[in-house]
């Protein structure tokens, strides 16, 4: 389950795998005209008060726009940067401390990049690829390597010919496999993927997908998986968490969230993809606003069409709405009854 | 029906295209109706940018066969690189899948979309750069005199997918190649370019063919679809014939693949598409195909009408000795 939280203490056995509280992430960056090695720099708020609770074996989609945050805060997840602001949680202890305290965190947390081709050395084979992260970790024997290779480039559905060949010789799809079965050569408990499956085709994509999910139901994954694509977001992920300018305006389950949005942007997302033989709807009207440069009140209430006068004076937090669902609006969607007043 | 056949913008005649000992494309025939917009589905590898690059002549190191006939212009398979420069961006232009990489990092997008206009309308300076003005405005570019001084970089990556779009239709072509222009973007801004791209050529009567991966987005813009495999049509009619009434099983496999809001479940196809040289001789989805039967290695199925007597075509056709 994930859910927004207000107040949090943490006690060890029930933590959850992570817990992001009130995290920012600002970096500085030259102030609009000024050249890019400028020394005069303005902060760039690229998570502004994310709260996330992620437990053992979730499945969370993270999906906005491009820009929203998404790789950022999974670069706090990862432990790769420190947030500049709030909490960063793993098991209850902070991220960054998790990820120096010996390989524990690295062998628990495996990361698919989307840059799968690139992630991988060229001159490298498959099996010493995949080989590599077994060794690393300290996995098997040697004499079991080779088997134990084997046997992972057989769960992603490779060949077992597959082993002796290099990066170059594979399809796109072939290469996100083998970045698969690489990530789970440390036998972790999470996996993080960031648009493992975009830029394939549907044929391959559904190969990739049934494996993922085949993966967390056989191995109890815990899923953390940044998708751009909604449908890919409800047949692999439980949970949804939609963001916006670097914060998360809405999250809960899946299908309630995608069935009945209580945002107007989670709402905006839904209407614009595609629905055989219907209309495309008339898209939002206006750009995303520049970070740098954030609406008044709301961060959404320039493009929004359920914007009131309140909403370009008050900066809605996200509250809780409903049953495991929160959102961040004045105004939301769905009514929830006692809950929504809560929120105001 | 009515038995009125449009009169075809574009008719491509067996086109082939051989890289080395591969054919890439195998005999392709394919016609858009004036006005129509069409789409170009298929696993990665199908041919589908082969096929828009071919039509373009900005196919390179290959070896191209049969016939793609421009109305008005003849073959253009036939026509010197002098006459093909003269059609480029007039009569027909592209937009390609990654806007990034097609717009030049050295320039200004403004300089860009000026050169074009300069070059292919001859406008002086001045007038060009109203053109241009207008052209931003009209793709939805806000301050389009202040983006016109941009780089490429500066922009995200759908504003940069309008300054493609503006850079295509800017000397009002009447064929336009899309080659999966928003593939790279999100659904909101996804939605934006197509109905950008639709309502720009449908307000010139100009034809469009698109390329596109995903088959719901294709039933909401196209009128028509074409299914590849393997570098061959398997089937192409009208979007309902394809999508509610194909007789193809990779159609049926492609539409099987499908994920919209809510799908919980998903059978994945087996295997992938047999490389090059070990394509079987006949039906070439044989190896993968459910409905295989005996023939279907060893002999290939022709293109067939789907009704009798409908023979336009633009009317439903497939390819399979034993449809579903
Ligand atoms: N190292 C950095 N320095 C300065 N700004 C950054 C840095 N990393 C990210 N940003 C900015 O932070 C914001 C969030 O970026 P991020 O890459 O997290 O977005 P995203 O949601 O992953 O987008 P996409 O879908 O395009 O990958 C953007 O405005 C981006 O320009
Ligand atoms: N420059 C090239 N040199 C050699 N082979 C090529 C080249 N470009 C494409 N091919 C091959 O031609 C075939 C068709 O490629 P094409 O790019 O037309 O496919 P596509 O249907 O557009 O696929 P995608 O969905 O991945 O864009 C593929 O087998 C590809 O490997
Ligand atoms: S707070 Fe107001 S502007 Fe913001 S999303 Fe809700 S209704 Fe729209
Ligand atoms: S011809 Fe045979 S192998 Fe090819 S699609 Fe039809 S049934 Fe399948
Ligand atoms: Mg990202
Ligand atoms: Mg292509």
């Amino acid at each position: 389950m994930i859910m927004a939280q207000t107040q949090t203490q943490t006690t060890a056995p029930t933590a959850p795998v992570f817990e992001l509280i009130e995290v920012e992430q600002v970096f500085p960056v030259p102030r609009p005209g000024r050249p890019f090695m400028s020394r005069d720099t303005v902060g760039l708020r690229a998570l502004d008060g994310v709260r996330l609770r992620i437990a053992q074996g979730a499945s969370l989609a993270l999906v906005g726009e491009s820009g929203s945050g998404k790789s950022t805060l999974l670069r706090v997840l990862l432990g790769l940067d420190a947030p500049s602001g709030g909490r960063a949680l793993y098991r209850g202890k902070p991220i960054r401390e998790a990820r120096a305290f010996g390989t524990g965190f690295a062998r628990d947390v495996a990361m698919v990049y989307q840059d799968a081709r690139g992630s991988l050395d060229p001159r490298m084979t498959v099996g010493a690829l995949v080989a590599e992260p077994l060794r690393h970790f300290g996995i098997v024997p040697k004499g079991e390597e080779a088997a134990r290779v084997a046997q992972l480039l057989d769960r992603v559905g490779l060949p077992a010919d597959a082993a002796t060949r290099y990066p170059s010789g594979l399809s796109g799809g072939q290469i996100r496999r083998v970045a698969i079965a690489r990530a789970l050569a440390s036998e972790p408990s999470v996996l993080v993927a960031d648009e493992a499956v975009s830029g394939l085709d549907v044929s391959t994509q559904a190969q990739l997908l049934t494996l993922l999910r085949g993966l967390q139901r056989d191995m109890g994954l815990t899923l953390v998986f940044i998708t751009h694509d909604l449908g890919v977001a409800s047949y692999l992920c439980e949970e949804i968490a939609i963001m916006y300018l670097g914060r998360i305006v809405e999250t809960g389950p899946t299908d309630a969230v995608l069935s009945h949005p209580a945002h107007p942007y989670a709402a905006a997302l839904r209407a614009a993809a595609p629905r055989f033989f219907e209309p495309i709807p008339e898209p939002l009207p206006g750009e995303i606003p520049s970070p740098l440069d954030l609406p008044k009140g709301c961060r959404f209430s320039s493009r929004c069409t359920a914007a009131q006068e309140d909403c370009r004076l008050r900066d809605p937090q996200l509250g809780q709405h409903g049953a495991g669902r929160a959102v961040a609006c004045l105004h939301p969607l769905t009514e929830t009854g006692a809950q929504a007043s809560e929120i105001r | 029906m009515t038995d009125m056949i449009p009169s075809p913008i574009l008719t491509l005649t067996d086109l082939t295209v051989f890289r080395g000992a591969a054919k890439i494309l195998d005999k392709v025939n394919l016609s858009l109706a004036e006005g129509e917009t069409l789409a170009l589905v298929g696993e990665s590898g199908a041919g589908k940018s082969t096929i828009a690059t071919a039509v373009m002549r900005l196919l390179d190191g290959a070896k191209v066969d049969g016939k793609a006939e421009l109305e008005g212009a003849g073959d253009l398979l036939a026509l010197s690189e002098k006459q093909m420069v003269t059609l480029r961006g007039r009569r027909l232009s592209m937009i390609f899948q990654d806007a990034g990489a097609a717009l030049n990092p050295a320039y200004t997008v403004g300089r860009q979309l000026i050169t074009v206009l300069r070059r292919n309308l001859g406008l002086s300076k001045t007038e060009a750069r109203a053109r241009a003005v207008e052209l931003f405005t009209s793709v939805g570019i806000n301050d389009p005199e202040g983006r016109l001084s941009a780089y490429p970089h500066q922009l995200s990556g759908g504003m940069q997918q309008r300054v493609m779009v503006a850079i295509a239709l800017a000397c009002n072509p009447d064929l336009l190649l899309a080659d999966e222009p928003t593939s790279a973007l999100d659904v909101t801004i996804q939605a934006q370019i197509v109905r950008l791209i639709l309502s720009q050529t449908r307000a010139r009567g100009a034809s469009c063919i698109f390329v596109l991966h995903d088959l719901a987005l294709a039933s909401q813009a196209c009128d028509r679809i074409v299914v590849l495999y393997a570098g061959q049509v398997v089937e192409a009619g009208p979007a309902r014939d394809i999508l509610e009434h194909h007789r193809h099983p990779y159609t049926q496999q492609l539409k099987s693949c499908v994920l919209e809001i809510g799908t919980r479940e998903l059978t994945a196809p087996e295997g992938t598409v047999p490389p090059h040289d070990r394509m079987p001789a006949g039906c070439r989805f044989a190896t993968r195909c459910p409905r295989a039967l005996p023939r279907c290695a060893g002999e290939a199925p022709p293109l067939i009408p789907a009704r009798d007597g409908a023979e336009s075509p633009l009317a439903h056709h497939f390819a399979c000795w034993n449809p579903e």
